[in-house]
């Protein structure tokens, strides 16, 4: 294809301890655009993701084996330096985790951790980033509150926006909507529709009909293997094969 | 330039992976603390002890009920009063401590109201928090006078009084790990039974102790260990007379007490008080031995439950 | 109905142990009170003691229980602390690990007497500190060593993982996560539980009869190599070895009055904290 390729795994494994949970996964994520994996549950569609910035490696008796290239480098690789790669691919988790500080620090966190120490910067890019995650307007005179007394489609906006403060290049999202009541989905599908002017987007959703609204390219799983991968708007309406036709249906979940 | 190909970064980042990988020595040197310590504390004790058996043979140690050190005539070893003591203590206390500490942990766990626990709870710690010392005086002044006022003898410093002391001092152990336990049964337990008619009662006693068995007869090794490893209460009101124990009745020493009353006074570097560490060397491997059994109850409880 | 009879006896009988422990410990409490209480006065805490202990005070015995617990404190509460940070967030559920928490849950069943013995050959002895402070006060510390780490351990678990993950995904090390996320939150769990273990030592005559206590000492000990007086150790002497044992036993009570408050307390203090502490994180930061 013709889009420029952010990341792109190849024949990649992964176990955990015995259990093989991906076997041979291929995957593409143009850049600037958004790549939903959607499978049923159990699929291997948060282990894949996660892959991607080794957030595996904390998890104990994991291994993986294959590529993983991001930029064409293997981030796999025991040469790639894991902290710097989390800071160029960010992540917002299923259930929103903010940490028990203030807003604010919440989203300073990430620089902080860097070094940057100067408040009117710091100041900047956390409007910055709440403006990235369209949470400015309603906290903007609460900076300095808990982060806990959000709601929780807030929390996760709120999360979103800790994470663009690293400026990434990439963001992963996995299943960030299954927490959240369905207002509150709509105005975050609505914030990664604008994210992909700037970053590569992947996102791991069970609700297909959300693949189908936000993303450009989908990849669809089956039990540790990637089953079908196309552009969005062909895989709902012209399924290859069988299988994703089946789940698409909805004849199985 | 993608972040992860800047090479300015490299260097910063080798030295910070560097500094990581020291952070993490740090913490494992302290981590391993304890069984340095632990094996210190053998390799110590064999190392005094092995002296004393130049000149002590091993059966006469284990074997021989007459412990006289310091006799004009023939110095003797044998350290099997003081076990026996140690024993008879020990069991006594915790025929007393097992029963009581599994009642309170079935009657907190079962059929106290919510805020019956709250106060019962601290209160157990705080029985938990009296200094072994201070268990011993009570013995002394408080419950062997009552012990001999009952029974109708001329004092009460005997085997019985230190037995209730060492029980008053498991409890606390018991108690909270057999409550732990019964907590742990899951509840789908105890409703099945009560699905079939059963009373609270009957399932106490029927399904949810015999589910938690394991870990209670856990709790009941520990408040044994600790039984065995207990020094000043003994040392204060067992009446440590060196005879072989015949009854509760009878003043005993302890293995513990023995030492206590001994080390300070013996001449550093002879025959006994290379004994006194052998003895120590003893009860080291008891106790040891005790908290190992205990380790591998609690473990295939857990495992069970897996 | 028979059922229900028995269930009735059945709880009348599990209540019944429950009364016998909670009248055992009231007793306990209301004997040194009653006894004790008589003797306390400032000048018995302030004052040392004289005439072979029959009069004065036992001051010297606070005084010295405090120096030695602060040193069990500087060797036991840093070392749990680091040793539970290992076991909780470094290390892999390897065998070595298995056999570290194996080695700290014995050590906490060794007889307190053993580590007399320990104490002496390697503190008084081997490292020539003599009968001392510092002997005592480390012989403590190996003592102490098994709480602080239980406790330090259990304080960390109580941290959600989420704050580790959330930090490590924004690209912090390790220890950044540790330091930022994981140890703000567990530090009051963290001290409350070594204070407990701190009260423990307090209590404790054993480890220190051999190491370093003394019985009459009218002067307070001016380093750390000398020997000094501490309460566990005045009330055992004074119960059993004093040449007029019935005529100090009001100030044996006395002792052992102030021992329990002071043990006591400590625990109290521990848990205060530990439920300010939590509140205050909870609303704020």
């Amino acid at each position: 294809m013709s889009e420029l390729l952010k990341i792109r795994t190849e024949n990649l494994d992964f176990y955990y301890g015995a259990k093989q949970a991906l076997k041979g996964v291929n995957l593409d994520c143009p850049e600037k655009r958004v790549t939903a994996i959607i499978g049923p549950s159990g699929c291997g569609k948060s282990t894949l993701i996660r892959t991607l910035n080794r957030m595996n490696d904390v998890i104990p008796g994991a291994r993986a084996a294959g590529r993983v290239l991001i930029d064409g480098l293997d981030v796999l690789s025991p040469k790639m330096d894991v902290v710097e790669l989390r800071r160029a691919v960010g992540m917002v988790f299923q259930k929103p985790n903010p940490f028990p500080k203030s807003i604010f620090d919440n989203i300073a966190y990430g620089l902080r951790i860097n070094g940057l120490r100067d408040r009117q910067k710091l100041a900047e890019v956390v409007e910055r980033s709440l403006r990235g995650a369209a949470l400015w307007e309603e906290v903007k005179d609460r900076l300095r509150d808990n982060a806990f007394s959000l709601s929780g489609g807030q929390q996760q906006r709120l999360c979103i926006a800790r994470a663009l403060a690293v400026e990434p290049e990439v963001i992963l999202f996995d299943e960030p909507c299954s927490a959240i009541d369905p207002i509150a989905t709509a105005k975050i599908e609505e914030l990664i529709f604008k994210l992909k002017e700037t970053y590569t987007v992947v996102i791991v959703t069970h609700n297909m009909q959300q693949a189908a609204r936000v993303s450009d390219f989908t990849a669809f799983m089956m039990l540790g293997e990637m089953v079908e991968y196309g552009r969005t708007d062909r895989i709902f309406t012209n399924p290859a094969n069988k299988l994703t036709e089946d789940y698409i249906t909805g004849r199985f979940g | 330039m993608s972040p992860l190909k800047d090479p300015a970064r490299t260097i910063q980042r080798k030295w910070a992976a560097a500094k990581e990988s020291a952070i993490k020595a740090f913490f494992f040197v302290n981590g391993i603390a304890a069984v340095v310590v632990l094996l210190g504390i053998f390799g110590v004790l064999l190392y005094t002890s092995v002296p004393a058996f130049r000149e002590i043979d091993l059966k006469e140690f284990l074997g021989n009920t007459v412990w006289d050190p310091t006799s004009p005539e023939k110095a003797e070893y044998g350290i099997l009063s003081m076990l026996a003591s140690t024993f008879l203590v020990t069991i006594g206390a915790l025929a007393i401590a097992v029963p009581v500490g599994i009642g309170v942990a079935a009657y907190l766990s079962d059929v106290a109201h919510w805020r019956v626990r709250e106060i019962v709870k601290p209160i157990v710690e705080i029985l938990a928090g009296i200094p072994s010392v201070v268990v011993g005086f009570l013995g002394i002044v408080l419950f062997g006078p009552a012990i001999a006022k009952i029974f109708g003898i001329a004092h009460g410093l005997n085997a019985l009084n230190g037995s209730v002391l060492l029980a008053i001092m498991s409890l606390p152990t018991i108690i909270s790990i057999s409550e732990d336990s019964l907590n742990a049964v899951p509840t789908a337990y105890a409703e099945a039974s009560y699905g079939l008619g059963a009373t609270r009662w009957q399932t106490l006693v029927r399904v949810k102790i015999p589910a938690a068995l394991s870990g209670i007869i856990a709790a009941v090794m520990l408040g044994m260990g600790r039984a065995i490893g207990e020094t000043m209460t003994v040392l204060m009101a067992t009446g440590n007379a060196r005879s072989f124990p015949t009854g509760i009745f009878e003043s005993v020493r302890t293995m513990t007490a023995n030492i206590a009353i001994e080390l300070g006074e013996v001449p550093y570097h002879t025959t006994h008080y290379y004994a006194l560490f052998a003895i120590g060397l003893v009860l080291f491997v008891i106790t040891f031995l005790v908290n190992m059994a205990a380790d591998i109850v609690l473990r295939k409880y857990q495992e069970r439950e897996q | 109905m028979k059922r229900k009879v028995f269930q009735f006896l059945g709880f009348m009988l599990l209540r019944t142990c429950l009364y016998i422990v909670l009248a055992v410990l009231l007793l306990f409490l209301y004997d040194i009170i009653r006894k004790g209480g008589g003797a306390i006065s400032w000048e018995f805490l302030s004052q040392p003691p004289r005439r072979g202990m029959t009069e004065g005070g036992i001051f010297p015995a606070i005084f010295g229980t405090f120096l030695v617990t602060m040193i069990t404190s500087v060797l036991a509460v840093p070392m749990g602390m680091f040793a539970a940070i290992y076991l909780n967030e470094y290390a892999r559920q390897t065998r070595l690990t298995r056999l570290l928490r194996l080695a700290i849950r014995n050590l906490s069943g060794v007889p307190s007497i053993v580590y007399g013995l320990f104490g002496v050959i390697l503190f008084v002895n081997i490292f020539a500190f003599g009968t001392s402070i510092l002997s005592a006060g480390l012989t403590l510390g190996l003592l102490t060593l098994p709480w602080t780490i239980t406790a330090s351990e259990e304080a960390l678990k109580t941290v959600p993982n989420s704050y580790r993950e959330g930090a490590l995904a924004l690209g912090a090390t390790k220890w950044q996560s540790i330091r930022t996320n994981v140890l703000p939150y567990a530090l009051p769990g963290m001290l409350t539980g070594t204070v407990l273990g701190l009260a423990r030592a307090a209590g404790e005559t054993a480890p220190i009869m051999f190491t370093g206590a003394a019985f009459f000492l009218p002067i307070l000990p001016k380093s750390l190599g000398d020997q000094f007086m501490a309460l566990p150790y005045h009330l055992y002497i004074m119960a059993t070895q004093h040449h007029n044992i019935l005529k100090v036993r009001p100030l044996a009570y006395a002792t052992a009055l102030v021992l329990i408050v002071l043990v006591l307390g400590m625990n109290m203090t521990a848990v205060v904290i530990r439920y300010r502490l939590r509140r205050k994180r909870r609303m704020g930061s």
